[in-house]
């Protein structure tokens, strides 16, 4: 116990002292973060004033475009004679030119946008929308609608809510989807970063030959699991590391990123693009709340477990494979993609069960160790049976020391075993002889 | 102090080790000799705990080899050096010394004793990956010796180091050994046996083809051959010439009998004798007429 404990000391800082972890680490959140200021930045400035002149050619709008955001300003006016669009735009220092031609029999005609460099979509389709609504509302009125009925109409809207039906809580499957999503794929990425990470590492000390000192001095299994335990901490490490790393940011930059994001989501430019965070104001509150009555203390907790769960088990596999492997990392390759698979076919799985969490293929997927930590994580803000997450858990534990049990023992063939090209009936022979 | 009791490891049909048995002594210096193939490193694996025999025991001090009581009494050497490339030097022999059972306060302690006996201290620091071929050897016989061991095995020691340093650490062989370590030497250079053991295994095709000591082994292996100088010119005696140059005589005698007569005539005829010397057969002569079958004689 104490040379695993020596081992799993080595593996860990000589990776967390390595300049490629500490670069990783820290550069990561940082383009993240910087990415989401940049987001913020490009957000606040697209709500820069506009001002639009309106050349109404048409009179039938008389005078009634008028903006409802303060991004955008109307006023009417008319060209002087021979005068270009350059000028008439430079005349009133206005940016944007909104020819209106005649219309043709009463009915509308195209209008036309001038501006220099072209308009953006958004623009566009703010002032689209506001002449739509004008000229349908007319076309309403004209057809015997009065003003008051529309209001109606436009007001009448019915909110959709869902509920658990155990505990009466309210759920929301949006929310549900994002969680479960998030989770599996973190999952996922950290078993297949950090478990080739192991089979690099394998394959490295046998290379090296350094395995057969090691093992003249501590029995193969403890070099494995010290390996694979010492990765898996460097892996906690960095999750952990960004996670502060990204909540320090944040807390440093707030005043300029919260001002930016709130006005964002206050300016109607954006609210009017996407239609699910509008039309009343509490709805933003209601989604936060929605996310804090997650059990977030099972989510986190059941994180832990699978993420633990799964990174061992893939990583013995990895190390299994690492051990077989000579110097050529096509050969790694070729060995590692039956592990890969199963990782694959449980991100498949999970997709899946996003649409239907509760279906045959979901349950399965999250009850069998090798897609289980990434499956049952998406499965479960959709509130798992418990029966089923408690199976899945035991299937995990023993999936894995099953799984440690049958690496270790072609580990200790194959990380002695020289020269020749692995296939898959030496690893079988590798299992049988030890 | 080691016991191995005919032991026998196969790999599928192949038989790696075919009931070998041998002992060795405390403070022995023991040569495993045995071509490339022989199985000269299945049985150190063996030896080491590494692989288990199939049949046949291994006793180390009389008790049965058990690699976590063990281990850390058996200091092991392989022939295909392995370190770490991107440690330090120091850290690497401290944690190489730690994963022996010694504690953070004695592997360091020891590293520093072995680190400036053999003049390495000004490389302590650097990585693994920046030493000469010569350097890392030199390392890595530290780590095999820093714990203590009563038991070390090497394999190939002397590969890749220059004469100056390959005298260093055969005197500190030497030392080892007067100070109680057994040792087994593992090689095919015939010249380092002679020079360092007393006792010997040549294998070959996983069978022993001869164990004991040195000089026992050279007298059974002699052919009755004595190189003989002289003054003037042999007069007779063309029976017993093997070779000739000049006044330079390779010869053979069936029986003490027909030495003596030789060597009388000589006097006899005031022929002076200006050397006379039995030749005995070195180490790698016997090695290749046992593997080969074919006796080179040569002087």
């Amino acid at each position: 116990m104490n040379k695993t404990w020596t081992i799993i000391k080595r593996e860990y800082t000589s990776r967390v002292f390595k300049k490629s972890f500490i670069i990783t680490t820290l550069v990561i959140p940082i383009i993240i973060f910087a990415f989401t200021i940049l987001m913020g930045y490009i957000a606040s400035r697209s709500k820069e004033n506009q001002t639009i002149i309106v050349d109404d050619n048409s009179n039938y709008f008389h005078h009634q475009i008028e903006s409802k955001s303060k991004s955008y300003k109307f006023i009417y006016s008319k060209p002087h004679a021979n005068e270009s669009n350059q000028d008439f735009l430079k005349r009133l220092d206005a940016d944007i030119l909104m020819r209106i031609f005649p219309f043709k029999n009463g009915k509308a005609d195209s209008v036309h946008l001038f501006k220099e460099g072209g308009i953006s979509a958004l623009a566009n389709e703010y002032i689209e929308e506001q002449l739509n609504d004008l000229y349908q509302q007319e076309q309403m009125n004209a057809a015997g609608l009065s003003n008051t009925t529309l209001d109606s109409i436009y007001d009448a809207s019915i909110n959709v809510r869902s509920f658990d039906l155990e505990n009466n809580q309210e759920t929301s499957s949006e929310i549900a989807m994002m969680i479960g999503y998030v989770m599996g794929v973190l999952i996922y990425i950290i078993i297949l970063i950090y478990g080739t990470g192991v089979m690099r590492g394998v394959m490295e000390e046998k290379t090296n030959r350094i395995a057969e000192v090691i093992v003249s001095s501590v029995k193969p299994f403890q070099l494995m699991i010290g390996k694979i335990i010492g990765i898996g901490l460097v892996g906690l490490t960095q999750l952990g590391l960004w996670f502060v790393i990204m909540f320090v940011l944040q807390m440093i930059a707030l005043p300029f990123l919260g001002a930016a994001s709130i006005s964002t989501l206050q300016d109607p430019n954006v609210t009017a693009m996407s239609n699910s965070l509008t039309q009343d104001g509490g709805k933003i509150s209601h989604f936060l709340s929605l996310l804090a009555s997650q059990n977030w203390f099972l989510i986190i907790g059941m994180f832990i477990f699978y993420f633990l769960g799964g990174y061992f088990l893939y990583a013995s596999m990895f190390a299994a494979v690492g051990s077989l492997v000579n110097e050529d990392p096509q050969e790694a390759q070729q060995l590692s993609f039956p592990i890969t698979m199963p990782i694959i076919l449980a991100f498949v799985i999970m997709s899946s069960s996003m649409q239907n969490p509760h279906s045959g293929i979901s349950v399965f997927g999250s009850l069998f160790p090798l897609t289980s930590p990434i499956v049952m994580m998406s499965r479960l803000p959709y509130q798992v049976p418990t029966w089923q997450l408690i199976l899945s858990m035991a299937l995990l534990v023993i999936g894995f020391l099953a799984m440690a049990w049958l690496s270790g023992k072609i580990y200790r063939t194959g990380i002695l075993m020289y020269g020749k090209k692995p296939n898959w009936k030496d690893l079988i022979k590798a299992m049988r002889q030890s | 102090m080691l016991q191995i009791k005919n032991v026998y490891k196969s790999y599928g049909s192949h038989v790696a080790v075919h009931d070998i048995s041998f002992q060795i002594k405390a403070g022995e210096i023991f040569g495993l000799l045995g071509p490339n193939g022989a199985g000269k490193s299945s049985l150190l694996r063996m030896i080491t705990g590494i692989t288990h025999p199939d049949r046949g025991e291994i006793l180390f001090n009389q008790e049965y080899f058990d690699l976590l009581k063990h281990s850390a009494y058996i200091g092991y050497m392989p022939e295909e050096r392995g370190l770490y490339k991107k440690m330090k030097v120091r850290d690497q022999a401290i944690y190489l010394a730690q994963l022996k059972g010694l504690s953070m306060l004695e592997a360091r302690n020891a590293i520093q004793f072995w680190f400036e006996k053999l003049d390495m201290m000004t490389w302590a620091n650097k990585k693994v990956e920046d030493l000469s071929k010569g350097m890392s050897q030199k390392l890595q016989f530290v780590t095999t010796v820093a714990h203590n061991p009563k038991l070390l095995i090497l394999d190939e020691p002397f590969s890749g180091l220059d004469p100056v340093n390959s005298e260093v650490i055969k005197q500190e062989i030497f030392n080892l050994a007067s100070n109680g370590t057994s040792i087994i030497f593992s090689t095919h250079r015939m010249e380092q046996v002679e020079e360092i053991c007393n006792e010997i295994a040549l294998i070959n095709k996983g069978k022993m083809i001869l164990n004991g000591n040195v000089q026992d082994i050279k007298q059974n292996f002699k052919q009755n051959l004595f190189s003989l100088k002289l003054e003037n010119a042999l007069q007779g005696f063309e029976a017993n010439i093997r070779s000739q140059d000049a006044k330079h005589y390779i010869l053979q005698f069936e029986t003490v009998q027909q030495e003596k007569e030789l060597l009388d005539a000589c006097l006899k005829q005031h022929n002076r004798i200006l050397e006379y010397r039995e030749i005995l057969p070195s180490l790698h002569e016997i090695f290749i007429r046992e593997i080969e079958g074919n006796a080179i004689t040569q002087f």
